[in-house]
């Protein structure tokens, strides 16, 4: 279990949320400039809140009062960024394989298996530049899930796709976490896509919890 | 005939030069981009002064440095016994200060360029802070540090002012192709001057030409690429 308890100090608001992720999907909705990237980016370790804590099965990955804070290379969990952030320098290949740390039979299985399960075999050759919404969006999340993360953190993961695309990845998502029974926060702004994905949804204005408002 | 000396003595200078300013460049312009202290905008403005003053006043303020009764030349008196003023040390230490700025500003405007999400993406993958700048900072931003470098060795090679202050004007010693060219004008020996002024433009086109060849040729696959997606 994830627990996320914190405070941070914004331009416009103070974000302060509380709220805990079983291994199933939890959603962030909420208007743009909400916080909800913020929260993402807390869990990752990329930011340092003002205080709290977060807690993942029992490892203090942030509290405030004892000073705890693991960087982000140690906290294990996965991210994937709205614009996806592949390297460009890199193909496919070398992107899937950026985040593991031991490259022996295990991990070419893992490869394979994910090149399989994401449809992406075809591509390992190319570059970056060269891939379409939906191909980027599948090798950022095999690229998050080779990295053996023990939370995945989704920001907008379908926002930039086509409508056709991002119902497919959508049932794709969903399959995803049931195979990898990890936990996933994703953020989105769209009602359709949080009720289908989120086993909890998380409703966010300002910074602040709030009841349950799809707009 | 044309005396050969000044003109490797020139590229050997330039070429140490550019090591130094490449080592310092590249850690000042990382330094200030991830680290906040006192005194921040004043070093700023110091790693750009070399560019903007006369080559001759950041001369004196080295001479004033490495003399013999200068801070940095007493040091080195007492600690390795030697001198580096009127040496090839002199010459090196010149070009390294008047080319640093342009070293410092193209690699700064390189790295600023990098998308900031993908420096994170690499962190969460599980990369430290050192593989995350040698697998994506610096890829990413190497056109941007190979400019740099053309930049500042070319500025190296033709440094005059900077020069004849701290290492002189020594034939077979410390004469550079422009401290050549210069005295050579002056004894009125114009062909001599001319020969010189030849060589230098050519190397300084070669250079330059390379450099946009070498940056367009870079930049095609991209371009390229995008069109595919």
């Amino acid at each position: 279990m994830l627990k996320v308890d914190i405070k941070k100090e914004l331009a416009d608001f103070t974000l302060e949320v509380c709220f805990t992720v079983e291994r199933n999907v939890l959603v962030l909705f909420g208007p743009s400039g909400s916080g909800k990237t913020t929260i993402l980016r807390s869990i990752a370790g990329l930011l340092r809140p003002d205080g709290g804590s977060i807690v993942h099965d029992g490892r203090v990955l942030y509290a405030a009062e004892s000073g705890v804070f693991v960087p982000p290379r140690e906290r294990h969990v996965g991210y994937m960024f709205q614009e996806f952030a592949l390297f460009p320098h890199m193909n496919v290949r070398r992107n899937i394989w950026y985040g593991v740390k031991k490259h022996n039979q295990d991990a070419t299985r893992m490869y394979e298996r994910l090149l399989e399960l994401l449809k992406i075999g075809t591509l390992a050759d190319r570059y970056v530049g060269q891939l379409s919404g939906g191909e980027k969006q599948r090798v950022a999340l095999a690229r998050a899930l080779m990295a053996e993360p023990a939370i995945l953190l989704l920001d907008e993961p379908l926002s930039s796709l086509d409508v056709a695309t991002r119902l497919e990845l959508r049932a794709e998502l969903k399959s995803l976490q049931e195979l990898w029974d990890i936990p996933f926060v994703l953020v989105t702004h769209d009602p359709d896509e949080a009720k289908i994905l989120g086993h909890n949804i998380v409703f966010l204005d300002k910074g602040r919890q709030v009841a349950p408002q799809w707009t | 005939m044309v005396e050969w000396q000044p003109v490797i003595l020139s590229i050997k200078v330039a070429l140490c030069s550019l090591i130094f300013v490449t080592v310092f460049g590249v850690m000042a312009a990382h330094l200030m981009r991830h680290r906040e202290f006192p005194g921040k905008a004043a070093a700023e403005a110091i790693f750009t002064l070399p560019l903007v003053l006369p080559p001759v006043v950041t001369g004196f303020l080295l001479l004033i440095l490495i003399g013999k009764q200068g801070p940095v030349g007493r040091l080195l008196t007492e600690v390795l016994h030697t001198q580096i003023i009127f040496t090839p040390y002199a010459a090196i230490l010149a070009g390294t200060v008047v080319a640093f700025p342009l070293m410092y500003q193209s690699t700064k405007a390189a790295f600023l360029a990098v998308d900031t999400n993908l420096e994170d993406a690499a962190r969460t993958l599980g990369a430290g802070e050192w593989r995350v700048f040698l697998t994506v900072t610096l890829p990413l931003a190497w056109p941007g540090l190979v400019a740099g470098m053309v930049l500042s060795f070319a500025r190296a090679l033709g440094e005059f002012g900077a020069t004849i202050m701290v290492a002189g004007n020594i034939p077979g010693k410390t004469q550079t192709i422009p401290l050549a060219i210069y005295f050579a004008a002056e004894s009125n020996d114009l062909t001599q001057a001319g020969l010189y002024v030849v060589i230098i433009s050519l190397i300084t086109f070669a250079l330059i030409f390379w450099l946009n060849t070498w940056s367009k040729a870079k930049a095609k696959p991209t371009r390229t690429a995008k069109a595919v997606s």
